[in-house]
C-alpha cells in the first residue's frame, strides 16, 4: 500500500518546486542570453551616440591665441554652423538626388529578376541566381577600385565608349557611383525578394488561374502585393546605404577630380574630423544619424498604412 | 504583351531536383516562346552586366602591367597563367608580404567576429522569442531602431571613445565594434519564433535539461538556416566595413584587406607598379567571400527571407 501511495503523493510536490525552480532557472538563463549583447550594445551603440551628442554641444575655447584648448559648453553653437554650411546641405541634397533615381532603379530591377527567377519562363535559375548575386560578394572599395579602372579610358575593355563618354567628369560621376552600387546590391535585393517569394502557398497561383488570371496578371495583382514587406525591408536598408555612402566616392577620388572632400555627407564628416574638429564632425554625425533614422522610420509608417489598407 | 493564358502549372519550387521536370511540364504547348526568350534575353543580357567586371578582373590579373593596355582586355595572353603567377608571387612578397597579413587580419575580424557576434546575437534573439519576460517588447524595440542606425554615423564617437582609453590603432578598435549586429538579434528573434516549437522546449526542461544546454543543443539545430545567415550577412558586413578601419587604424599591419588595397590604390601616381598589384589584389580579395557563398548557398539561401517574411 505504502508503496502505491508515495507515487501518488510525489508527483504532487515536486512539480510545484519544479515550476518554481525552472522559472529561476529561465530568469537567470534570459539574463545569460541576453547580457553579452546588452553590454556590447550599450558599449558600441548607445554609449557612442550619447557621447557623440554630448560632443556635439561642446565648444573648444582657447586662452588667447597660442593658449591650451578647453573644451567648454557651447549650446547649439555646432549645430549653427551644421545648417550655415552649405557644402554640407550640397552633399546632403547630392545623395537625396542619388537616392531618389538610385533606389527605384535597383529595386524596381531586383523585383522584376525576381519575378522572372519566380516564373516558369525560366531555365537555368540557379545560375542566374548565383551570377546575379555574385557581385555582392565585392566589398564597395574593391567594387569601386574595378569600376575605376573600367571607366578610366585608358585601361577600360570598353574603350570605345569610355573614350566619348568621360564617367568620372562632373556631370556623370555620382551616376558612375549609383551604377557601382546598384551593381553591387542588385543580387542581393533580387534575393530577399525572390526568397519572399518563393514562401507564397502556391494554392493561391492555382486559384488565380482558374479564374483566368494570366501570369503577368498573377505577378501584378497577387505577388508584388504579397512581397511589399520584403520590399519595404531592402527599401529601408537601401535609404540607410544611400546616407551613409563613402567607400565608393572616396576611392574614386584618385580617379576623378570630380569628387571634392565633401562629395558625400559622410566624407564631409570624415574631412571634418581629419582637420580635426570633432565637435563639429560630431554635429555632422548626429545629424546624420537622425536624418537617416527619421527617413528610414517615415518610410516604414507610411508605407505599412498602405498596406494595411 | 500577347502573353496567351497559361495553362495552370502546379510547379516544384525552389532549386530542388524536380524543379526541372516541373518547368518543363508548366512550359506547356504554349506559354509563348516569345515571352520566353524575352525572359531569357533579359536574364542574360544582366548576366554580361553582372560578371563582365569580374570576368575582366580574372583576365587582367594574368597580365604585366605593359600587358594591360596592350592586349585585348578581356581575354588572356599567350603566358597568362605564368604571368598571373608572378603577379600572385610580387603581391604576397611586396611590403614585406604585407598582402598575406591584410588577408589574415580581413579574416580574423571578419571570421572571428562574425563567429562570436553571430552566438551573441542568436542568444539575444531566441530569450526576446522564446521567453516571457518584463520589458520584452522594450530590449525589441531598441534593437530594432539600432538597426536604423547607420554604422558609419557610431565610426567617429567611437573613435574619440577608443582614443580616450588608448585604444585607437589598435585590432580591438576594429574587432569589438563589429561583435555587435542588432539585425542579427532581429533575425533570430524571427526566426526561433517560427522554427522552435515550445513544445519541444517544455519536453526538454521535463527530461531536465538546463535551458543553456537546450539551447546549444537543441534550439541552435533547428535554428540552423538563419545562424548561417546571419554569420554571412555580419561576415560580409565587417569584411566591407571602410570607415571604421578607416578612422581607427593608422599602422599598415593592421589594415584588413580592404583599407590595404584602397591604400595601395591611391598611391598607384606615384608608384605605377602598384596598379596590377591592386588588381591581382581585388581578385584574391574576393574569392574567400565567393567561396563562402557558394559553400554555404544551400543554408542562406532558406534563411534570407526570415527577415522580410511577417
Amino acid at each position: 500500500m505504502t508503496v502505491i501511495s508515495t507515487p501518488a503523493e510525489a508527483p504532487k510536490a515536486p512539480p510545484a518546486t519544479r515550476k518554481n525552480r525552472s522559472s529561476g532557472a529561465q530568469r537567470r538563463a534570459v539574463a545569460l542570453f541576453i547580457a553579452p549583447f546588452a553590454i556590447l550594445f550599450l558599449a558600441f551603440y548607445a554609449i557612442p551616440i550619447v557621447y557623440a551628442v554630448v560632443q556635439s554641444l561642446l565648444t573648444v575655447e582657447r586662452e588667447g591665441t597660442f593658449g591650451r584648448p578647453r573644451q567648454v559648453f557651447g549650446g547649439f553653437v555646432q549645430y549653427e554652423q551644421v545648417f550655415q554650411n552649405t557644402a554640407f546641405w550640397e552633399s546632403v541634397g547630392r545623395v537625396l538626388l542619388f537616392g531618389a533615381i538610385q533606389v527605384p532603379v535597383m529595386l524596381g530591377l531586383a523585383l522584376l529578376f525576381a519575378l522572372l527567377l519566380d516564373s516558369p519562363l525560366l531555365k537555368g535559375k540557379k545560375f542566374f541566381r548565383l551570377a546575379f548575386f555574385a557581385p555582392y560578394a565585392v566589398p564597395g572599395v574593391i567594387a569601386a577600385i574595378m569600376w575605376g579602372f573600367l571607366y578610366s579610358p585608358s585601361l577600360s575593355p570598353f574603350g570605345a565608349v569610355t573614350s566619348n563618354i568621360d564617367f568620372l567628369s562632373g556631370n556623370l560621376v555620382l551616376w558612375a557611383i549609383a551604377n557601382i552600387v546598384t551593381w553591387v546590391y542588385v543580387g542581393y535585393n533580387m534575393l530577399i525578394i525572390y526568397s519572399s517569394l518563393l514562401a507564397i502557398p502556391t494554392e493561391i497561383y492555382e486559384a488565380a488561374r482558374l479564374d483566368g488570371a494570366s501570369n503577368i496578371q498573377i505577378a501584378w495583382r497577387i505577388k508584388i502585393p504579397l512581397v511589399i514587406p520584403a520590399i519595404i525591408l531592402t527599401a529601408v536598408f537601401s535609404i540607410i546605404g544611400t546616407l551613409q555612402l563613402l567607400a565608393e566616392p572616396q576611392t574614386l577620388r584618385s580617379f576623378s577630380s570630380a569628387i571634392n572632400s565633401t562629395f558625400t555627407p559622410n566624407l564631409a564628416v570624415y574631412t571634418t574630423a581629419s582637420v580635426p574638429n570633432y565637435n563639429l564632425a560630431a554635429a555632422f554625425s548626429v545629424v546624420l544619424a537622425l536624418a537617416t533614422f527619421i527617413l528610414s522610420f517615415i518610410f516604414l509608417k507610411s508605407t505599412q498604412r498602405k498596406v494595411t489598407q | 504583351m500577347t502573353a496567351a493564358p497559361a495553362t495552370a502549372p502546379k510547379r516544384q519550387r525552389g532549386g530542388r531536383p524536380t524543379a526541372n521536370s516541373a518547368d518543363t511540364r508548366t512550359r506547356g504547348p504554349r506559354q509563348s516562346v516569345m515571352s520566353r526568350s524575352a525572359a531569357m534575353l533579359i536574364m542574360g543580357v544582366f548576366t554580361l552586366y553582372f560578371l563582365t567586371p569580374i570576368w575582366w578582373l580574372l583576365t587582367t590579373s594574368t597580365k604585366t602591367g605593359g600587358e594591360i593596355t596592350s592586349t585585348a582586355p578581356l581575354w588572356f595572353t599567350a603566358d597568362s597563367l605564368g604571368t598571373f603567377f608572378g603577379n600572385l608571387g610580387r603581391l604576397f612578397s611586396y611590403g614585406d608580404g604585407l598582402f598575406g597579413r591584410w588577408l589574415l587580419n580581413s579574416a580574423l575580424y571578419a571570421g572571428v567576429g562574425a563567429l562570436i557576434g553571430t552566438i551573441i546575437a542568436a542568444m539575444c534573439g531566441y530569450a526576446l522569442a522564446k521567453y516571457e519576460f518584463r520589458g520584452r517588447e522594450a530590449i525589441f524595440n531598441i534593437v530594432l531602431s539600432g538597426v536604423l542606425v547607420p554604422a558609419t554615423a557610431l565610426a567617429l564617437p567611437l573613435f574619440l571613445i577608443f582614443s580616450q582609453v588608448n585604444l585607437t590603432n589598435t585590432m580591438w578598435a576594429v574587432f569589438l565594434p563589429s561583435l555587435v549586429s542588432p539585425f542579427g538579434v532581429y533575425l533570430a528573434r524571427i526566426y526561433a519564433a517560427a522554427s522552435v516549437p515550445g513544445e519541444l522546449l517544455e519536453a526538454a526542461r521535463l527530461d531536465g535539461s538546463g535551458e543553456i544546454r537546450t539551447f546549444f543543443t537543441v534550439s541552435t539545430r533547428l535554428m540552423a538556416p538563419a545562424l548561417v545567415t546571419i554569420f554571412l550577412f555580419q561576415f560580409v558586413a565587417i569584411w566591407n566595413n571602410f570607415f571604421l578601419p578607416l578612422i581607427m587604424l593608422r599602422d599598415q599591419d593592421l589594415f584588413p584587406v580592404t583599407l590595404g588595397l584602397y591604400a595601395w590604390n591611391s598611391q598607384i601616381s606615384q608608384i605605377p607598379e602598384l596598379r596590377s598589384l591592386v588588381i591581382v589584389g581585388a581578385l584574391v580579395s574576393i574569392l574567400p567571400l565567393i567561396i563562402a557563398f557558394l559553400a554555404l548557398q544551400r543554408f542562406w539561401s532558406s534563411g534570407l527571407g526570415a527577415g522580410s517574411v511577417k
